[in-house]
């Protein structure tokens, strides 16, 4: 394995009730900036937060984690698209409305010495989530170079933030609707000769195409990932992945503790929704070495 | 979090162990409380339920393992956990450690299995006493689940009371899946549980109109949440009424003060709180507050007298 598994985030979560500050249309998005002071002050890039939906009574009672593309100055920006009820939500939120937080949870991003160039490559909203990565790169001098690709140009997302921060911005549209024709792959094997760490996060099949490359290459990369969740704090056992640990032993681990950024050498892509025999305590479901 | 509010005394007990809150987690919503210390004082809750503890460490099943669905949730986890000895070097240390008691959820598949847990979990620090997962399929019962049929439960919990520490209660968890869930709880009363959790998830099943599948990995799976409130109270209302002298720890779908309250009134002594938590990280404690303001608002001097008050005629 050429990744060490990322850190547990230095402070613990707080759960607030912030109001929105900020709405914005961001393409197919709505972007979100809420008022919470002691979220923004403990964020590490690469974290999330959990929102609950639809208010004290709703029937929606499971929290929609979502990451947090920037914090500062007392305020958390996510993106957010509307995919079921509870983001559908999320998106008609207005100013003043309150929402119910709860963060920053999970791991973030391990940051690289700075004379590391990294590669950044981001998803649909999952660009969202390299916002803040960007930035603490360039504030402690590493060279960036930003990919940010999606299937069409309305479902890109945080362009012209990388474009402000990053050296080197890259944008690709499956449809050729913006930026050049295809995957953000093939801008990635561009770039990946250059580039000392990779960080990704975007859709299952993206992140695991690009960590293959990068693993290719001998070149460690981390990849947020975006397993639905139920609660976002670690009780609900849900989200889990088969992640291979420092120990060299698979575990189902949880996306949201254990995670959402892992090795992408370390996530076993292929086995996602299957039980192999090689993961701890498999043995005790039935589940034997073939 | 305050564990008496209003003048309201909160004390109750699980068995004959005295616990300051009347309110706790519930198995398998909460892990082994760590992820809840940002949220909540663990040592002021009732107890910790834990996550239902085996023999052997178990992967659980594969994704995807949950669904949304109204007021509630499936899930189909498979028991994911560290197993005994993982328990016992890790979590119930770090519990006992921060003052927190400890109800320790045991599960297998065999009686012997039970009755080892139990006997593992004897002194273990912490430890307050012993909930009894039997809605697992009985490997020596072509996979029937313990708790749907009356002779098997009754084996579990005399094996389990017979090995465990005579100072732990031992509470048989009961699944809402029987035809006479009286005759369930007084089988395993018979067979020395000192109390009655009620109750476990309803089996369920949720399919995927585009894949046209079943969503879960598992197929089917437990359904919580305050959907299946009015079916927990229903099988404490019943219980209590047949059963009056024996302690219920109610479930089933509490969210709020009020939701507690009604459990109470049925005839729990205690309640947890699960899915709940999933919504709301700080739920036990608040569901704690606003049931001590519920009692206060309707003249209770403490929970003890509005245990079962629901079955008493209107004056």
């Amino acid at each position: 394995m050429i990744t060490t598994p990322a850190p547990r985030a230095a402070r613990p979560p707080v759960q607030r009730t912030a109001p929105v500050l900020r709405r914005r249309l961001v393409g197919a998005y709505v972007e979100l900036t809420i008022d919470a002071p002691e979220i923004a002050e403990r964020t590490e890039p690469g974290q999330f937060v959990a929102f609950a939906v639809g208010g004290p009574t709703s029937a929606h009672l499971l929290r929609r984690s979502i990451a947090i593309s920037t914090a500062g100055e007392g305020a958390v920006t996510v993106v957010v698209s509307a995919a079921g009820p509870g983001s559908t939500w999320l998106t008609e939120r207005q100013v003043g409305d309150a929402l119910d937080v709860v963060g920053p949870l999970g791991r973030g991003f391990p940051i690289p010495p700075p004379v590391t160039p990294a590669l950044l490559v981001g998803g649909g909203y999952g660009s969202a989530a390299l916002v803040g990565l960007a930035a603490r790169l360039r504030e402690q001098g590493t060279h960036v170079v930003a990919v940010a690709g999606a299937a069409t140009e309305s479902r890109l997302c945080s362009v012209p933030d990388l474009t402000r921060l990053a050296d080197v911005v890259a944008v690709t549209t499956d449809d050729g609707t913006a930026g050049r024709r295809g995957l953000v792959t093939a801008a990635v094997e561009e770039f990946l000769s250059d580039a000392g760490v990779v960080y990704a996060c975007g859709p299952m099949g993206m992140l695991r195409a690009v960590s293959d490359a990068a693993t290719a290459r001998d070149v460690p990369c981390y990849v947020a990932v975006e397993e639905s969740m139920a609660c976002g704090i670690g009780v609900c056992m849900t989200c889990v992945l088969p992640v291979v640990g420092e120990d060299g032993r698979t575990r189902f681990s949880r996306s949201c503790t254990e995670g959402p950024v892992f090795g992408g050498d370390r996530v076993r892509f292929a086995d996602v929704g299957t039980l192999p025999w090689d993961v701890v305590g498999a043995d005790a479901m039935g589940v034997t070495r073939p | 979090m305050t564990v008496v509010d209003a003048g309201i005394d909160m004390s109750t007990a699980l068995g004959r162990v005295a616990i300051p809150s009347p309110v706790l987690t519930a198995s398998g919503c909460s892990a082994f409380g760590q992820e809840l210390e940002p949220f909540v004082d663990l040592s002021a809750i009732g107890a910790v339920v834990t996550k239902s503890v085996q023999l052997r460490p178990r992967s659980g099943r594969p994704t995807p393992r949950m669904a949304e669905t109204p007021s509630g949730m499936l899930n189909s986890i498979g028991l994911q956990g560290p197993g005994i000895d993982g328990l016992l070097a890790d979590d119930l240390p770090w519990l006992a450690e921060r003052g927190a008691r400890a109800f320790v959820s045991i599960a297998g598949t065999r009686v012997e299995d039970f009755a080892e847990l139990a006997e593992r979990l004897r002194g273990a620090p912490g430890v307050l006493g012993l909930e009894v997962n039997i809605s697992c399929p009985n490997v020596e019962s072509r996979g029937e689940v313990f708790a749907c049929d009356p002779a098997a439960a009754s084996d579990v919990i005399a094996a389990v009371r017979a090995a465990a520490d005579p100072a732990h209660p031992v509470y048989a968890k009961l699944s809402p899946d029987v035809t006479d869930i009286v005759g369930v709880a007084r089988a395993v009363t018979d067979a020395g549980a000192d109390g009655l959790s009620m109750i476990n998830t309803l089996l369920g099943l949720v399919i995927d109109p585009d894949t046209m599948r079943p969503v879960l990995g598992g197929v089917t799976g437990g359904l919580s949440g305050p959907a299946i409130r009015p079916v927990a109270l229903r099988c404490v209302w019943q219980v209590h009424q047949a059963l009056p002298e024996v302690p219920i720890l109610g479930m089933g779908g509490i969210r709020s003060g009020l939701d507690a309250l009604q459990f109470v009134l049925a005839g729990a002594s205690a309640v947890s709180v699960g899915t709940a938590v999933f919504n709301d990280p700080s739920a036990v404690a608040r569901v704690h507050d606003e049931l001590a303001g519920a009692l206060a608002q309707r003249g209770f001097a403490g929970i003890g007298e509005a245990v079962g008050h629901a079955h008493r005629a209107a004056a």
